[in-house]
């Protein structure tokens, strides 16, 4: 299974007849990103301008909506603050509602480059995958980052490789796309806060085929990290507790249909 | 065997508890499905402090050698029952908030589309 991994020149055409075809839509989560959202919009359009983006605003007090819909994304604002799960989830509930073959999350700090796309995709063209997950480790471009990020990567890595057998190298990268099985289970079921770890145990207990494809991730155009030493402590032992209330939980909680 | 100032103080607090529970329940401002626990909180309390063989067999029981303080167990497991309670009803409430939140958000983005299509 680990041989997804080793295909880093893999990219389809837009004009590929099992792209053309293709349904799909951008889930952009941003929280505060009033600088750079037009930024990234126009990349992700510029990389696919098949890509219907739907920017999910999580309850920003600034113009990211004002923004983001002036750039000509399609924008779902929500209330008021749900966490990047929550606003993810409702990107997916909104691929359900109108019929997406695809969705792609790229976030909307821009730390992920669109023009990955077309290589992300490759495992669900080819109908390999239900689930892509754009990995920081397997590519050329070796990730760097602070020392102990790397390692909070690299812990939940070998956890949930143990757990749903199968080696992924990077579950905390939320450059990921699936098909419309992913887009069902996922507006129905995703976890609120973290959610990217999470995410992938919930796809492979539902018997979602996963597989990694070898992104680049760029330091966020501008903004600010949400990590701190306090938080990256809460989110190693909330994920942690998380991975292992899954050990004892049934699945699939959905029927398949 | 209990101090009788201690069974008399016991029985009063527990009293005082069962009224103003079931005042709140008159008043609506506390759910009976809420407030069961509660009530059930103010009945053990009540009968213990007033049926004080019964406490001491139970102290004895668990072995407390000084019956009140298996009042005061028996009081403190209560409140974490409680506290545990509403925990899960936080749970459901704030999941059931976010689904809300987002229905809104897509109901909104599916009404304003004329206009800005």
């Amino acid at each position: 299974m680990g041989i997804d991994i080793r295909e880093p020149l893999a990219v389809v055409e837009p004009s590929d007849p099992r792209v053309l075809g293709l349904r799909r839509m951008a889930i952009v989560p941003a929280y505060k990103e009033e600088s750079v959202i037009s930024q990234v919009i126009e990349e992700i359009r510029h990389a696919d301008p098949e890509l219907e983006i739907v920017v999910i605003d999580d309850g920003s007090p600034d113009g990211t909506a004002l923004t983001a819909s002036g750039a000509g994304a399609r924008v779902i604002r929500l209330p008021y603050n749900l966490g990047i799960g929550g606003a993810m989830q409702t990107g997916y509930q909104y691929a359900l509602e109108h019929n997406f073959d695809l969705a792609v999350q790229i976030d909307g700090d821009g730390q992920h480059d669109p023009q990955d796309f077309f290589r992300l995709i490759v495992p669900i063209v080819e109908r390999r995958a239900d689930l892509v997950i754009g990995t920081r480790f397997a590519g050329e471009k070796f990730y760097r980052g602070t020392f102990t990020r790397r390692i909070g990567i690299r812990y939940f890595a070998r956890v949930v490789s143990l757990i749903i057998r199968q080696r992924v190298t990077d579950t905390t990268s939320g450059f990921r796309a699936v098909n419309r099985r992913g887009i069902r289970l996922f507006a129905a079921d995703y976890p609120h806060d973290y959610p990217e770890v999470e995410s992938t145990v919930l796809a492979a207990k539902h018997h979602l085929t996963i597989a990694e494809v070898p992104v680049a991730m760029r330091t966020r155009i501008a903004g600010h990290s949400s990590i701190t030493i306090a938080r990256s402590i809460y989110y190693m032992i909330k994920v942690s507790l998380a991975l292992f209330i899954t050990l004892f939980r049934r699945y699939p909680t959905l029927e398949d249909q | 065997m209990t101090p009788w100032r201690i069974s008399i103080v016991a029985a009063l607090g527990a009293a005082v508890l069962l009224v103003l529970i079931l005042e709140l329940i008159r008043s609506r401002r506390l759910q009976e499905r809420y407030a069961l626990l509660w009530l059930l909180t103010g009945v053990a309390m009540l009968v213990l402090a007033l049926w004080r063989g019964a406490l001491a067999k139970l102290a004895d029981l668990v072995g407390i050698s000084y019956p009140p303080s298996a009042l005061f167990v028996l009081f403190s497991f209560f409140i974490l029952a409680l506290l545990l309670h509403y925990s899960t009803v936080i749970s459901k409430l704030s999941a059931q908030n976010a689904t809300l939140a987002q229905r809104l958000a897509l109901l909104e983005e599916r009404i304003r589309r004329p206009e800005a299509g």
